[in-house]
């Protein structure tokens, strides 16, 4: 009952600050609320018994990329000021779009996963898994990252990834050389 | 108590939601925010799914790191790309960005 | 001499002068004396061939001959018939016989004198004539090689021709002389003439020579028809095969009287051409374009001959297809044709000036004599008076030539060139001037117009008489009268115009300056005359009568009659007795009248002539005496009776105007090439149309659909807007909707969702 309503906050928090931020004429207020946003998401992630993963959140997404984010807002503010529409012209077709995508995404999941929380029914609940595996979990996912036969590559890869993203950011984003004539 | 299809909604509808930013906002950061919630979405999917499938396994989790590392690298790559636009357009309206009509 | 070897020599008679054609031709005709040697030399080794076949001909003896007549013969086969191996072969060979004997001596021996004159005649070490292709007068002819080279193959023609034994080497020898006497009738091809009203009329040698072929050409070509029509019927085309009783009797079963002188008639025409018969006699005296020793050699020695020997050799056929079993018409038809052309030459030339025409028409009117002689039967007597008038013929014409060039000896020294010196009217007193030509001319006149006894034509031309005289005696038919009466009326005529020609010619006062200036000619020339005027008395004395009163029974022996009546003695007495022939060839009874009628026609004649133009002869610029009294009639005599300007209106006239008219311009142009044009015109335009539909429809098609696929491309384009939303709008929707077909499809309707 309580992990329920604990779900059921969380989602509207989320799913609530989400619409802000597609909605809202003022970036700034779309770049907090996407703040919040992330934030909802963290507590998911900790229902989920994710812990690594809600801190993780926190400090990538909130931490870094939102204020990336408000960088770009900030570097790109000028156009901003003006009184202007935030949606373009597609906004309708583009909401019928979005809307029949969660329709059939809904169907499909309701065709599979039953969406009445019944006790009988197929993962109706939270599998119980013993607290011993649970607390390995991230040492387990520490082992993975560097075991040889897990996940060592991908994670070698994306690191790669990483730097590349920041020397391309860097060099994208550099100033054009104006030659003085 | 929480079926899985809850969470599965969960991600569903916050994907929609970042899918309609994607296709109805005028402002390029906009649709890059938007895109980061698409992300998220797919990432509380995965979660989900490792919670309630394989919970012994590090799988799912570390796909979603993963998937964390690339939004990342993927958001500052694009808001340069906003960034270097703006520069050299002073407009950062996605709508105006049409170099590839016909 | 054996009978291989006999053959031998035969076949190397035409080789000689042949051969030299080649060599001339392909190699000495560059050296002009090289070449006149080379011809010489031809017919040099003719001439000694000739004689020696013929004198061993005779040495066989008549009786001998009696039974063979053909002494030498062989053959070789050439065209095969059907099956190559199995089939009959046509065979062309030689055959001597004593015909082929006695024409052996006098062709040879005319044509290597004339060979022999010619040199000198062309000026021969005389400054060489810079123009080709006209008389270069007194200057070394230029194209001597080509003249010699044409006469050798004339004279290699003749040869064959007489040697033949079959009708189709004669025919080839045939239409040898005939495309030499063109080549050598047009010799001076250059040759223009710019004539004034008072001059002797002349075409230029090169329509004469068209002329000459032409005509003949006509007559070849029946003859030609003959020829197959004879192979066709015996089966042969040899005469010893084809002219035997047996064959006769066949030929005569099978095709009839009418068609055995159909057959007759058509071999008869190639005589009318090439013997200048009535009516195609009309090149003859146009052939005297050519140089003189041409005229002597084709109008005298061979070509003319060639005629009269070709009717002597297929006589048993006249005979036979005029005789009991076949028709008189025949030989009506042959004598009167023969008779007839004698008068009218007769008369044509009594007006004549040109001294070469006089000769011309002379000829014409011998070779009658001699057509004549023969379609009434007289196979000896006509061959006779061949032989004598070749001789005395060829004599004449070079004699005129001899004059011709006294006269234009005469014209270069006063530097006169416009008058001409072949006009009688110009000549006169050459007698003085030109003695040796004045003596020959004599003889030869004489001989042609038959002084009695001491000359060749006398004795040959009353063989003629007395032959008509015996047959219309025995006979009582009307034919040998009419012809020995029209023959007489000619050989009268023949004395009258030679008086004329010799009185005009060389007594009394030159008339001109260039007889005055006239002077005789080179070795050259007169050693060929006075070679000839020999012959031209002596020949006559072979063919004396037997019964002849004086010198026959003295001399008893017809040589001639006997010797060439041997030719066909045997084969007629077998024909007389089958009665398929009148007459065999017998010796003829003497008879007073024809013997009369000879002295007075030949005599009385030739005193006429010089009592008109040699008594008082004429004076310079003094017109013909007899022009005024015979009025209109000498005017259509000196016209030639108008027979040229006839047949210019009725054959010539038409034929160009069909040629041009109607071949040329309506058929040839306008049809023909009319359809052509249309033909081209219509793929003009057919090629225009489908210019057309390539460009409307092919080309167009393609260009609308091409705009079509442009128009569609256009509207596609509106896709791609350039805006990054739209198209992930468009796939996810895309994308959604094709899960939700999937969904469909898989799980029915909703029903079991939620």
């Amino acid at each position: 009952m309580v992990e329920q309503i604990l779900f059921v906050l969380l989602a509207i928090i989320t799913l609530g600050s989400a619409l802000f931020v597609v909605t809202d004429r003022n970036l700034f207020h779309a770049a907090l609320a996407l703040m919040v946003s992330f934030a909802g998401v963290a507590g998911i992630y900790i229902t989920l018994d994710a812990g690594f993963l809600a801190m993780a959140q926190l400090l990538v997404y909130i931490g870094a990329i939102s204020i990336l984010i408000i960088f770009a807002i900030m570097m790109t503010r000028r156009l901003m000021q003006a009184v202007e529409m935030p949606f373009n012209s597609q906004r309708w077709l583009g909401l019928f779009g979005a809307v029949i995508t969660f329709v059939v995404l809904a169907v499909v999941i309701g065709r599979y996963w039953p969406i009445a929380p019944s006790a009988d029914t197929f993962l109706a609940s939270i599998p119980a898994v013993d607290p011993e595996v649970m607390s390995g979990s991230v040492a387990r996912l520490g082992v993975s990252f560097v075991n040889p036969d897990a996940y060592v590559i991908p994670f070698e890869v994306a690191s790669v990834l990483l730097l590349a993203a920041l020397v391309g950011a860097i060099v994208v984003a550099w100033p054009k050389v104006e030659d003085k004539s | 108590m929480i079926p899985l299809s809850w969470y599965l909604i969960l991600g569903a509808a916050l994907f929609c939601i970042g899918i309609y930013g994607v296709f109805a906002r005028r402002n390029a950061v906009a649709i890059l925010m938007a895109v980061e919630l698409m992300l998220n979405a797919v990432n509380i999917n995965l979660v989900a799914f490792w919670r309630y499938l394989t919970p012994e396994k590090s799988t799912g989790m570390a796909w979603a790191i993963f998937v964390l590392t690339v939004a990342a690298a993927e958001a500052a790559v694009g808001l340069a790309l906003v960034i270097s636009i703006y520069r050299s357009r002073d407009s950062i309206i996605a709508e105006d960005m049409d170099l590839l009509k016909n | 001499m054996t009978h291989e070897t006999l053959t031998i020599l035969t076949w190397l008679i035409p080789a000689g002068p042949l051969l030299a054609f080649f060599v001339i031709v392909l190699f000495t005709n560059r050296s002009r004396t090289l070449s006149w040697m080379v011809a010489w030399a031809g017919v040099f080794v003719a001439l000694i061939l000739g004689w020696t076949v013929a004198l061993n001909t005779a040495a066989v003896g008549v009786h001998h001959l009696e039974e063979h007549p053909t002494v030498a013969s062989g053959a070789i086969p050439w065209i095969p018939v059907g099956d190559f191996f199995e089939g009959t072969w046509i065979n062309i060979g030689v055959a001597v016989d004593p015909l082929t004997a006695v024409t052996l001596i006098m062709v040879t021996f005319t044509v290597t004198m004339i060979f022999i004159y010619s040199v000198g005649y062309h000026n021969w070490g005389a400054p060489l004539g810079k123009i080709l292709g006209v008389p270069n007068h007194l200057q070394e002819e230029p194209l001597l090689s080509r003249f010699f080279a044409f006469m050798s193959l004339f004279a290699g023609g003749m040869l064959i021709l007489v040697v033949a034994d079959n009708l189709l080497l004669l025919f080839i020898g045939w239409e040898l002389m005939g495309f030499t006497s063109y080549s050598l009738i047009g010799f001076w091809y250059a040759r223009e003439y710019h004539l004034g009203p008072g001059d002797i009329p002349h075409i230029p040698p090169y329509k004469a020579s068209v002329k000459a072929f032409m005509t003949t050409r006509v007559a070849d070509v029946v003859m030609l028809l003959g020829i197959v029509f004879f192979y066709f019927e015996f089966g042969t085309m040899n005469f010893n095969e084809a002219f035997t009783p047996e064959s006769f009797e066949l030929v005569l079963n099978a095709i009839g009287p009418v068609a055995i002188g159909a057959m007759a008639l058509m071999l008869f025409t190639g005589t009318v051409g090439k013997s200048a018969q009535f009516p195609l006699h009309v090149w003859l005296p146009d052939a005297m374009e050519g140089p003189t020793p041409v005229s002597a050699v084709i109008h005298a020695a061979a070509m003319v001959s060639a005629g009269v020997y070709f009717l002597l050799r297929i006589f048993p056929l006249l005979a036979v297809a005029s005789g009991p079993l076949g028709t008189q018409t025949v030989s009506y038809i042959i004598a009167g044709i023969g008779a007839f052309t004698a008068l009218m030459a007769a008369t044509i030339a009594i007006s004549q000036n040109d001294v070469k025409g006089v000769l011309a028409y002379s000829t014409i009117s011998q070779l009658g004599f001699m057509v004549a002689a023969i379609g009434i039967g007289g196979y000896v007597a006509g061959a006779f008076h061949l032989i004598t008038h070749g001789f005395f013929k060829a004599l004449l014409f070079l004699a005129s030539g001899s004059v011709i060039h006294g006269m234009e000896h005469g014209a270069h020294e006063v530097h006169d060139h416009h008058t001409d010196p072949q006009d009688m009217r110009y000549m006169g007193g050459l007698r003085k001037k030109m003695p040796i030509t004045f003596w020959t001319f004599l003889i030869g006149g004489l001989a042609l117009a038959g002084l009695p006894l001491i000359t060749a034509g006398f004795w040959s031309k009353d063989e003629i008489f007395a032959e008509a005289w015996y047959l219309w005696e025995s006979d009582g038919s009307l034919l040998p009268l009419i012809v020995f009466v029209m023959l007489a009326i000619a050989a009268f005529l023949t004395a009258y115009y030679t008086a004329r020609q010799i009185s005009m010619t060389f007594l009394g006062k030159p008339r001109t300056p260039l007889a005055e200036h006239a002077h005789e000619s080179n070795a050259f020339m007169t050693i060929p005359l006075i070679l000839l005027s020999v012959f031209a008395v002596i020949a006559g004395w072979a063919g004396i009568p037997e019964n002849f009163p004086g010198i026959g029974p003295v001399i008893n022996l017809n040589y001639f009659h006997h010797f060439v009546g041997a030719t066909i003695y045997k084969l007629m007495e077998e024909l007389y007795e089958l009665h398929l022939v009148a007459h065999p060839i017998e010796t003829l009874p003497f008879n007073m009248e024809p013997l009369i009628t000879s002295l007075v026609v030949a005599l009385g004649g030739l005193f006429l002539g010089w009592w008109i133009y040699g008594r008082k002869p004429l004076k310079e610029g003094e017109s013909d005496p007899v022009a005024g009294p015979l009025g209109p009639i000498y005017t259509f005599l000196y016209n030639k009776w108008y027979i040229d300007e006839l047949y210019e209106r009725v054959f010539i006239n038409p034929t160009t105007y069909v040629s041009e008219k109607v071949v040329y311009q309506a058929m040839d142009k306008t049809v023909i090439d009319g359809i052509l044009h249309s033909v081209a015109r219509g793929f003009y335009g057919f090629g225009y149309y489908v210019k057309r539909f390539e460009e409307v429809v092919i080309s167009g098609g393609v260009d609308k659909l091409k705009d079509g696929f442009l128009d569609i491309a256009e509207e596609f384009r509106q896709l791609q807007t350039g805006r990054v939303q739209e198209y992930a709008l468009i796939s996810a929707l895309i994308a959604v909707a094709l899960i939700a077909v999937v969904l469909l499809i898989n799980y029915g309707w909703f029903g079991q969702f939620f």
